[in-house]
């Protein structure tokens, strides 16, 4: 029920990530300021701005959840947060590295960005206590919709208050390049875009049929389970 | 819908009235934080931005025990039961939980601001009129209707005490941002720029966001 295109998809994440690969080392120019480190532009941003998307896809399957009473809507809301959750882990890890080598501090509180996106991963890690505080499965589905659809209102909110209250002290590459991003840059950036996203669509499906298939597991041994004690 | 919620009200207050427990609590613990403070900055005076930040962070830490006890009283004498049963909807049930909250916050703040003042504060409390006041209700909207609905989220989950800690301050710090910056200038020594309006005007998005988003959500919480 899943798994339908699985196999399709892993292939163009593949291809496409492959094509990234090759563009961010041979094809985009080096930044006249940054130089090499620059190219670490081409995983962080694409892996931030999927990640929140994941949050508010979250948040949408969450109200769709809550509308129908399908718990596969739970299903999906959760791993498409689980998911985030580990990108975002790579997001700040990529930014403090980034940050290292472009300013020379591991953490920089003046970057609206980066303090918006701490601020909202913090706040996505309770999703895990939270969901496996609560025994009762369809409960548990609920509350967890009902999380994930209030945090994925929150984060645009967060991401306004803190742009708003951060100095824009420091340059940024998409702000100094500006939307006149050059050319090659710009392209090789899209094309790391749309890899990452295929890359969290292909892990989202894989992650959703492999869940799917342990709960049919389960379901076919408890299955066995009574029949043989009916034997007996 | 408001009469159910109004009734809901007053037993709430009635309840507070005769216990005793959240208010009083919550304003000792300001009390203390702000000592805490004195001892942690060593400084016996505090003016401009860190005031503003050192009264918002210690109102928040308060709102954060007001709502790890909002539903206290149901869950411990097993009052929701009957509360889920009588044929009230679920939003005069939040309606009046964030009221309740809301309330318990202003009283808060008419002993911790003042208290605050006496303590701590440099430059003094006259010259934030009327604005500070403002910023005040504009925060508890926002307070009460995110408390309220950490407090039914975290009602029903074994770990109540670790979740709405975790849970609730991540979720004002928009709130906080906009709080403190908007109280900063009224806290300096020497008169500066302002910039009250932009900061008003994101405490009130926020303020209509969540109360939005909580009455939409808060009819799938609490439910058999």
């Amino acid at each position: 029920m899943y798994s339908k295109a699985l196999a399709p998809l892993a292939i163009a994440t593949v291809v496409i990530l492959t094509a990234t690969f090759a563009l961010v080392f041979f094809y985009a120019p080096l930044d006249a300021d940054q130089g090499f480190v620059q190219k670490i532009f081409y995983v962080h941003v694409p892996m931030a701005i999927v990640a929140l998307g994941g949050f508010v896809a979250g948040g949408i399957f969450g109200i769709r959840h809550l509308r129908s009473g399908d718990s596969s809507w739970d299903l999906r809301s959760y791993v498409a947060i689980h998911l985030s959750i580990i990108l975002g882990l790579g997001v700040l890890v990529t930014g403090a590295i980034w940050a290292k080598a472009s300013w020379g501090h591991w953490w920089v509180w003046d970057e609206p960005v980066l303090v918006s996106f701490l601020v909202t991963f913090l706040l996505y890690c309770v999703y895990y206590p939270l969901r496996f505080a609560i025994e009762d499965p369809e409960r548990q589905a609920r509350y967890s919709s009902v999380f994930a659809i209030a945090a994925g209102a929150f984060v645009p909110l967060n991401f306004t208050a803190v742009r708003l209250a951060e100095a824009y002290t420091h340059p940024r590459v998409l702000s100094q390049t500006g939307g006149d991003l050059p050319s090659e840059m710009r392209l090789t950036f899209l094309v790391a875009l749309v890899g990452m996203t295929l890359l969290f669509v292909t892990l989202w499906k894989l992650e959703l049929t492999a869940k799917h298939a342990s709960m049919q597991l389960k379901k076919l041994r408890r299955r066995r389970a009574e029949r043989e004690a009916v034997a007996a | 819908m408001i009469r159910a919620a109004l009734t809901i009200l007053r037993k709430d207050l009635l309840l507070e009235w005769r216990t005793k427990e959240s208010v009083p609590a919550m304003t000792l613990f300001t009390i203390t934080v702000y000592v805490l403070f004195h001892f942690g900055l060593d400084r016996n005076a505090l003016d401009g931005d860190l005031a503003s930040g050192v009264l918002w962070v210690t109102l928040l830490l308060a709102a954060v025990i007001g709502v790890s006890r909002l539903f206290a009283a149901e869950r411990e004498q097993g009052g929701i039961d009957a509360l889920l049963l009588a044929p009230v909807d679920r939003t005069s049930l939040f309606l009046a939980k964030a009221g309740a909250l809301f309330l318990f916050l202003v009283a808060v703040e008419v002993v911790a601001v003042p208290a605050y003042d006496l303590l701590l504060l440099g430059p003094g409390l006259g010259g934030t009129l009327p604005e500070l006041p403002a910023i005040l209700l504009l925060a508890n909207v926002g307070i009460a209707a995110i408390g309220a609905l950490v407090a039914a989220l975290a009602a029903e989950t074994r770990a109540r005490e670790l979740i709405v800690p975790l849970l609730l301050l991540p979720l004002l710090v928009p709130l906080l941002i906009s709080c403190a910056q908007a109280t900063e200038p009224l806290l300096r020594s020497e008169q500066g720029p302002e910039d009250l309006g932009r900061w008003l005007g994101l405490l009130t998005l926020y303020d209509v966001v969540f109360v939005l988003v909580s009455v939409a959500v808060f009819d799938f919480l609490l439910e058999d």
